[in-house]
């Protein structure tokens, strides 16, 4: 499973980086956690709102902050 | 009310002195201090609520169709509603020019996201009237929606990064399912708690130095160096502005003392509103889509609309209030 947080380096993405990993330790399951801040990379997933969450190259959350649990509750779906 | 909890806290329980300095500069600190804390606790929960309807992509898909004018128009009112944080800037004005929306309409958007802020405008209303409160929001407005229409004008597309014309709009953040309504309540919170510890601060440092000016600044210091009969009181508050940036919230405790002090109330909204809607900050986030050039139009259209209405408020004010 590949997770994939898209933002420019503002604080925001920063934590939500943070609590991807957190989930994902969590939750005991295989998955990479990547940092996407290159504008270009990030406009082909399309989303317009930062920071964004993509679970293997689908955007599941845009613009929000979502914590550990939000977060683990996707990896679930 | 709370300004007699306040008197209570300050006289009563410190021991202070009313009418002397550092007795009121003290009362006038702690009274705003929770008057301030409780109206943004309550409002800005409301507002991160009504946001929650209305992700960036729903003033895409809205903005997309209109034409230049309507859209102007249509673009400055949706930025008041879009939560836009500093970081989403660039690629929300990718994703609006991606769906042909002119760039007069984008930039008006992003002129009146930060300028009509509901934080300043409720408490602008708390502070000072419900006049001054729509006067506020009807100027951020009207700023936004001339001066992106001057810049569509102004054919600057050649202003906007190549690379950024390249981009296909993807279906990417459609395909997420909107928050239900705990979802919503939780982020809202969030958001709140957010704004208090980013906030904060600002407030708290803004309310000290009213606070100063309130206790100490003699009462027609203000007017005689920048009152009614000084003509360039206005552009000089834009200018000093200019290079200044702070969140909405953090100008008001500082522009309401100045107020007080009789400085005139076109004057003090130009010198606020070009504290918030021109940041360099943003403009060096915004450099990465859009060239130079635009950027300093932009800041100087804006610029000039804001000494524009503070001279007209100053001379219609009067006669309103």
């Amino acid at each position: 499973m590949k997770i994939q947080i898209l933002g420019m380096g503002c604080p925001k993405c920063k934590q939500l980086t943070a609590n991807a990993e957190q989930a994902v330790k969590e939750a005991g399951i295989d998955a990479t956690v990547e940092k996407v801040s290159d504008l270009r990379e990030i406009m082909k997933f399309g989303v317009m709102a930062t920071p964004a969450l993509a679970i293997d190259g689908e955007v599941k959350s845009a613009g929000r902050l979502l914590s550990p649990k939000d977060i683990a509750g996707l990896l679930r779906k | 009310m709370i300004k007699r909890l306040a008197d209570w806290i300050v006289f009563d329980k410190m021991g202070l002195v009313p009418k002397t300095h550092f007795g009121e500069a003290v009362d006038f600190f702690i009274y705003d201090l929770m008057k301030i804390f409780l109206l943004l606790i309550v409002i800005v929960y409301a507002v991160a609520i009504i946001r929650s309807y209305f992700p960036p992509e729903r003033a895409r898909k809205i903005l997309g169709g209109k034409r230049e004018f309507g859209g102007t128009i249509l673009a400055a009112l949706l930025g008041i509603v879009t939560p836009v944080c500093s970081c989403s800037a660039c690629p929300l004005f990718i994703g609006f020019v991606e769906s042909g929306i002119p760039l007069g309409v984008s930039m008006s958007f992003l002129i009146s996201s930060p300028t009509v802020n509901e934080v300043a405008l409720i408490m602008l209303w708390g502070l000072f009237g419900w006049k001054v409160g729509v006067l506020y929001m009807t100027t951020g407005v009207a700023i936004a929606i001339v001066a992106g229409w001057v810049i569509g004008r102004m054919h600057l597309e050649d202003q906007i990064e190549e690379y950024v014309l390249q981009f296909r709009v993807g279906g990417g953040q459609s395909d997420v399912a909107p928050p239900t309504w705990t979802e919503r309540h939780q982020e809202a919170l969030d958001y709140t708690k957010g704004i208090l510890k980013r906030v904060g601060p600002f407030v708290v440092i803004g309310i000290a130095l009213g606070a100063v000016v309130h206790g100490y600044v003699p009462v027609d210091f203000v007017v005689r160096v920048a009152g009614r009969g000084n003509p360039f009181a206005v552009p000089i508050a834009v200018l000093i502005g200019l290079p200044l940036y702070s969140n909405a919230a953090g100008t008001i405790p500082i522009v309401q003392a100045l107020i007080e002090k009789g400085l005139p109330l076109g004057t003090a909204l130009a010198l606020m509103m070009s504290i918030v809607a021109i940041s360099i900050p943003e403009m060096i986030i915004l450099r990465r889509v859009v060239k130079w050039k635009l950027l300093y139009i932009f800041a100087a259209v804006v610029a000039v609309a804001i000494v524009m209405i503070g001279y007209l408020f100053n001379a219609v004010l009067p006669a309103i209030q």
